[in-house]
């Protein structure tokens, strides 16, 4: 009888197919990330120019690249970069987008600077203001991150801004003023918490696309400085190696998608279990 | 000393079309323990006049333009924020029309009913939560204990505006206003909801304002009764009184339109035409478009409330004659 809506929400989602496969495959990349000290074995950047454009085979799984280096390492070791760099602007989203949001949506006078704010950051395609971002601060993880969460944090300050517009309006927000309380504890009790829902699917998706916005950013070579491994980077080395060694960009690229396409799968799970009524417009 | 008094209260609201006054020249007086009863159409400045008390009305596109609200001496009218929280909640209390969305979904019952005595100071859980199954007694929610950790969603419609009473009650406020509390309510669970109010008065002493537009829930309740017509007050007396000799033509028009046991009538009489326009009112009675009674003086200048008994007052040049 009093199961808590909490629970009731991820039983729903365990029975969800398309969340159950995406999680899957986001996982392998989560594992593969999170177990990276322990599962390589060869120093990522460690150059051995006699073994060369080594198709994968026993020695190397996935192989070595044009100075020797092992794609198994480096895959690995920049699987746990992107990882790193999602889980970083997902977190500084959901804290800024969340505050952003709130204020903007829930008190009337701040609504219209916060707003005009993010609608000029919101006018530049997000690949031309993180590109103008990094090369301005130059290449690094720290930049990327920053880069990233510049770029989408007026996003996800839109969506808490839209549902904070509806439910400042709701009774038991109109309740809980008559009781006295005060505006933070309306806002941390009854707006954000109800605000929740399309925010979570909305990092999932956001995830995907940090991790994939982060490896156009060092395929450019704009991302964290070789010779530190991103995904990114190996694929614009193997670039030029693509007829002779294919598996050099294919290897990363293949990671990426599964990221991005379980990422997606996860966040179509989410809104069809958090957000019914988004589905039926989708 | 009166609990509350409202004097001369006006409050108008801004639009794009022009300034509309909801609510003009409104004076009410609640002692300590009375229920009194505010009744009129959809738009005759009900709900305004409760918003006003609270300091909840929609601002900036509402101000209160002259008058004053007086809680137990002090002017509310004009408070800070800060100074007008201490008073909501622990000195009124306020409960809503809809007890389907006046519910937090997310938490459970409990848990915001313990949230409003947290909002209030009150440091200890175990008797926060003590206070909590308390009051979900008082308003007769059954075995109160074991329900705390329901949802909403597991409540019915009766149910759900029990906690809310119980949401509203739990700061033990001396004044308790109810808008419509029981018009999303089916028949039989508004009669237990008027039930609760009267007991809740009896053991607690507090008294309540109930805004309806139905005077069936006026009868049972309410000791007096204000009567509003487009934003104005046009009759005021104790409820008996009211209903035996109703003075304004309003007043009557709206008594004529409740259907009765010993009724022979087919059809029920309807008042003709609509609420004026709050942006364009006549420069008289505001009633006298839909007026039976209605003469050419009606429409020179807005009668004032004028008394006809001791507790009685009406706003009719014609209440004298009728």
């Amino acid at each position: 009888m009093s199961d808590s809506p909490a629970r009731a929400t991820i039983r729903r989602l365990l029975r969800h197919r398309l969340f159950v496969t995406g999680l899957a495959l986001f996982l392998i990349v989560l594992v593969l990330a999170a177990l990276a000290p322990w599962i390589t074995t060869v120093d990522p950047t460690k150059l051995s120019i006699r073994a060369k454009f080594k198709p994968p085979s026993m020695d190397f799984v996935f192989g070595t690249d044009n100075l020797g280096r092992s794609l198994w390492s480096r895959t690995v070791w920049g699987a746990r970069l992107s990882v790193e760099i999602g889980v970083a602007v997902v977190v500084l989203n959901a804290i800024f987008g969340t505050l952003v949001g709130a204020i903007s949506g829930y008190f009337r006078w701040a609504d219209a600077p916060l707003m005009r704010i993010n609608d000029a950051l919101m006018a530049f395609p997000a690949i031309l203001l993180a590109i103008g971002i990094t090369a301005v601060l130059g290449p690094s993880t720290e930049n990327v991150i920053l880069a990233l969460a510049v770029v989408y944090i007026p996003r996800t300050a839109r969506i808490v801004r839209a549902s904070v517009l509806v439910l400042r309006e709701m009774e038991y927000v109109q309740a809980a003023v008559a009781a006295g309380a005060g505006h933070a504890r309306i806002l941390r009790t009854h707006v954000i918490p109800n605000a929740l829902a399309p925010l979570i699917v909305q990092l999932s998706f956001l995830f995907a696309y940090a991790v994939l916005t982060e490896a156009t950013l060092s395929f450019l070579g704009l991302g964290a400085v070789p010779p530190t491994p991103t995904w990114g980077n190996i694929m614009a080395e193997g670039r030029q190696y693509m007829i002779e060694a294919p598996w050099i960009i294919t290897i990363p690229g293949v990671l990426l998608m599964i990221t991005v396409m379980g990422l997606n799968l996860l966040g179509d799970g989410l809104r069809d279990v958090l957000d019914p009524r988004l589905r039926l417009q989708a | 000393m009166s609990l509350l008094s409202i004097e001369h209260l006006t409050v108008a609201f801004r639009s794009e079309t022009g300034q509309a006054t909801a609510i003009e020249d409104v004076s009410l007086r609640l002692e300590p323990g009375e229920i009194l009863g505010v009744v009129g159409e959809s738009g005759s400045g009900k709900s305004v006049t409760a918003l006003s008390i609270m300091g909840l009305l929609p601002e900036p596109a509402a101000r209160v333009v002259s008058g004053r609200v007086v809680f137990e001496g002090q002017v509310l009218t004009g408070m800070g924020e800060h100074r007008l929280r201490r008073i909501r909640g622990p000195g009124i209390g306020m409960i809503f029309q809809e007890p389907m969305t006046s519910l937090n979904p997310i938490f459970s019952i409990g848990e915001q009913i313990t949230e409003t005595l947290a909002a209030h100071g009150e440091r200890d859980r175990p008797k926060r939560r003590d206070r909590a199954v308390e009051m979900l007694e008082r308003v007769g929610i059954a075995s109160a204990a074991r329900r705390l950790g329901d949802y909403p969603h597991q409540l019915s419609g009766g149910q759900r505006q029990r906690v809310m009473i119980a949401m509203a009650l739990a700061c033990r406020p001396r004044l308790l206003i109810a808008d419509e509390p029981t018009t999303a309510l089916d028949v039989t669970t508004q009669a237990g909801i008027l039930d609760l109010v009267l007991d809740l008065r009896e053991q607690l002493g507090m008294a309540v304002l109930v805004i309806t537009h139905n005077m069936g829930v006026i009868a049972e309740v309410a000791d007096r009764v204000a009567v509003m017509y487009a934003g104005r007050i046009v009759e005021q007396s104790p409820v008996e009184l009211l209903f035996a000799e109703p003075a304004h033509p309003y007043t009557r028009a709206l008594l004529g339109c409740v259907p009765t046991l010993d009724d022979d009538r087919v059809r029920l009489t309807a008042i003709p035409g609509a609420l004026p326009d709050p942006r364009t009112r006549p420069a008289g009675c505001a009633f006298a478009p839909r007026c039976g009674l209605r003469v050419d003086a009606c429409e020179a200048a807005i009668p004032p409330l004028r008394p006809l008994g001791p507790t009685h007052e009406a706003a009719c040049i014609r209440t004298c004659a009728g």
